[in-house]
């Protein structure tokens, strides 16, 4: 694989960064701030005997502007990627969004809008070289409307919905699209939460996303037990979700 | 005992204090105007909790990135979260090696900087820190600084073996050791007594880069102190093979076991199965790096089997100038002490390093698991007045009941230290909940 990927620098990101460079894919970074970027690069390079040094480009899911131009480094550096990976994305407590309608405002733009114009420059570059991988971290809050993610879950329906179609669109064009859906994962994103049973760390994510895009898979639960709780979930009558917190 | 609801950190030996850590990837923001660092915490006793619950305790174990490697020279530079685990992983296959490791591989490399570790090559290699070049700090007043054996010698000193109270460990460079093969080639012996034992440990450390030994605490008079003697080196390119090592698939240990599971009378059978599994009086083996280094790491979680009541390590190193019959008395005080318990290790050490509060010195160490009871102050309290009439001193990173009159009986180079923390924090900001027991600390 060459590929790029969008938040490597932490969390579940930087884990499946490591996974790809340590088996001996080419990985190039996007992420916010240089110096961050600069040091997970470093980090990437040392993990493999044979590697030669790893390339990152600014670029930020609140700056649509950069996209094309990001992509366009990671192209050149790669001699063209054939996947791209996005485990950028912000996150708030539904307390904390209900606070602050300002984040709540950033915070729907960055996972959903923002999100779908970066995949749309993705998906446009793959699709001319005859396809690809796409791989986007949406999540299980965002499989039905529930009290606790209310706002961040529905950020990320919406973009669940939109990688499911580009999977049927282009899937015959040779374009995989794995939309991940991650249950509660112990990164610095969740740090300060209590961490519910079947909490997952960020490596045994990165194993099963790198697995799956491996095997062109276009959803994946993970850690898989959610796969089991997000059904029964979909499937309780309304008036037991007006009941319960979860 | 706590209330349900209040959160708590518990060190190795699992005995609990109210706080909580913050975790994150940023450790060089995450450990503005923070109390302490804390690694995987695997310290023992209370040296990485808070002094009080509202104290900011800085999680390092995220931060954890390589920032430079230079296959030349096997230097390497990490941010503090490193671990051992992750070092081994990536760094055997390729020939390189910790120079110095401790008997867990779930450290980061900035614990192993502030507890200064040892391994069973101390009397060859030193502590970890002897191979440290460099580190990045941030200090009480939330400066950054880097320092090293040559660059701020002071707080380079104080901060190996320092456990945390001298600033943050942000940041370690150090030089990794080459290694022939990925195996080990070990040398063990049955000692049945501790005179023998300590006879062996004095033959095998001129001809082994590494050794220690295994205790059977239990035994007493004339088979008091008998055990297994190991003795090991790196095995050439050419003894060692091909294969590699099978990866190990480390259990975990599901529950905690009830208070009772480790008694006289279990911990009697463990050592006795233990000691004559070694059926011939000599073996030599070729060993994996890993259940040699760590053998209790095979089972992830082996703390719960002291059940809920939790446990503590005593550690203690007996100068070479108090000689044999001083390691002699102090086996009998323990055996006579009771305190049963499967894990006893002793172990050859060098000469001491130049970390102010360093643990080994010359001399022979002892290592002992002690389940916690209510006579566990009185036991510490007779084993640590032996210790200071030899002349010797005590870990910090194992320790939890020690006095702090004690403590300073047996440290005369602690008016160095807190001269140097009195330079670099004058005001006390970083703390633990050991500083408050040992160095008189405001919680």
């Amino acid at each position: 694989m060459k590929a790029v990927i969008l938040g490597g620098t932490t969390g579940i990101g930087r884990a499946i960064a490591r996974r790809l460079a340590e088996r001996g894919d080419s990985v190039f970074l996007l992420a916010r701030e240089v110096d961050d970027l600069t040091r997970s690069a470093e980090d990437l390079t040392a993990r493999h005997p044979k590697r030669e040094s790893v390339g990152h480009a600014l670029c930020d899911l609140e700056r649509p502007e950069g996209f094309a131009a990001a992509l366009d480094a990671a192209d050149a550096a790669l001699g063209g990627f054939d996947a791209v990976i996005v485990t950028a994305g912000l996150f708030a407590t539904q307390d904390a969004l209900e606070a602050d309608i300002e984040f709540t405002r950033r915070l729907v733009t960055v996972n959903y809008a923002n999100t779908v114009v970066f995949c749309e420059h993705a998906r446009k570059r793959l699709l001319t070289r005859g396809g690809g991988r796409l791989a986007v971290f949406s999540s299980v809050a965002g499989d039905r409307g529930r009290k606790p993610v209310a706002i961040y879950g529905s950020s990320k329906a919406g973009l669940s919905v939109y990688l499911e179609a580009l999977d049927h669109k282009f899937h015959a064009q040779g374009l995989s699209v794995l939309c991940v859906k991650p249950g509660f994962v112990k990164t610095g994103m969740t740090a300060g939460l209590k961490p519910p049973p079947f909490a997952g760390e960020p490596e045994q994510v990165a194993r099963d996303v790198v697995r799956a895009m491996d095997r062109r898979r276009p959803v994946l639960y993970t850690p898989g037990m959610w796969a089991l709780v997000m059904l029964v979930i979909r499937w309780l009558p309304r008036f037991v979700m007006r009941k319960i917190n979860f | 005992m706590n209330p349900r609801n209040t959160p708590t950190l518990s060190g190795w030996g699992r005995l609990p204090a109210p706080g909580v850590e913050k975790l994150s990837e940023d450790l060089e923001r995450l450990t503005r105007g923070a109390a302490l660092t804390r690694g995987l915490g695997r310290s023992y006793g209370d040296s990485s909790l808070p002094a009080k619950a509202d104290d900011l305790v800085a999680g390092s174990r995220m931060a954890d990135r390589i920032l430079g490697f230079d296959p030349e020279t096997g230097v390497l530079r990490a941010e503090a979260g490193f671990s051992l685990v992750e070092l081994n992983r990536l760094f055997m296959p390729r020939g390189w090696f910790s120079p110095v490791t401790p008997g867990t591989k779930f450290v980061t490399l900035g614990g192993m900087v502030a507890s200064d570790v040892h391994g069973k090559n101390h009397h060859v290699e030193g502590c970890f820190g002897a191979h440290v070049r460099s580190l990045r700090m941030r200090l009480a007043d939330d400066s950054i600084v880097d320092c090293g054996p040559d660059q701020e010698p002071e707080l380079f000193d104080a901060t190996v073996g320092g456990m945390g109270l001298t600033g943050h460990i942000l940041e370690v460079e150090f030089a990794l050791a080459r290694i022939p093969s990925r195996w080990i080639h070990m040398e063990s012996e049955r000692m049945p007594s501790i005179d023998e034992f300590l006879a062996g440990l004095g033959r095998a450390a001129p001809a082994f880069p590494m050794t220690m030994g295994w205790i059977d605490c239990l035994r007493r008079g004339r088979s008091m102190g008998r055990g297994i003697l190991m003795a090991g080196r790196w095995a050439e390119a050419s003894e060692a093979g091909e294969l590699a090592p099978r990866a190990a698939h480390p259990l975990t240990m599901p529950v905690d076991l009830p208070n009772l599971a480790i008694n006289d009378l279990t911990v009697a059978a463990f050592n006795a199965l233990y000691y004559w599994k070694h059926l011939r009086r000599r073996a030599t083996t070729l060993v994996a790096p890993d259940p040699f280094f760590y053998p209790l790491d095979a089972i992830l979680e082996w703390n719960r089997v002291y059940g809920p009541r939790g446990f503590t390590q005593y550690q203690c190193v007996i100068p070479r100038q108090a000689g044999a019959p001083a390691v002699r008395e102090f086996m009998d005080l323990l055996t006579k002490l009771g305190g049963a318990s499967p894990l006893c290790v002793i172990k050859d050490c060098g000469p001491e390093g130049r970390g102010m509060l360093s643990f080994p010195l010359e001399g022979t160490s002892i290592a002992v698991d002690m389940a916690v009871s209510p006579e566990i102050q009185s036991i510490v309290d007779r084993l640590n007045e032996f210790v200071i009439a030899a002349g010797g001193r005590i870990y910090l990173t194992k320790d939890r009941f020690t006095r702090p009159e004690h403590y300073r009986a047996m440290e005369p180079r602690l008016e160095r230290f807190l001269a140097a923390r009195e330079k670099y924090d004058p005001h006390r900001r970083l703390r633990s909940g050991q500083s408050v027991r040992l160095l008189g600390d405001v919680a």
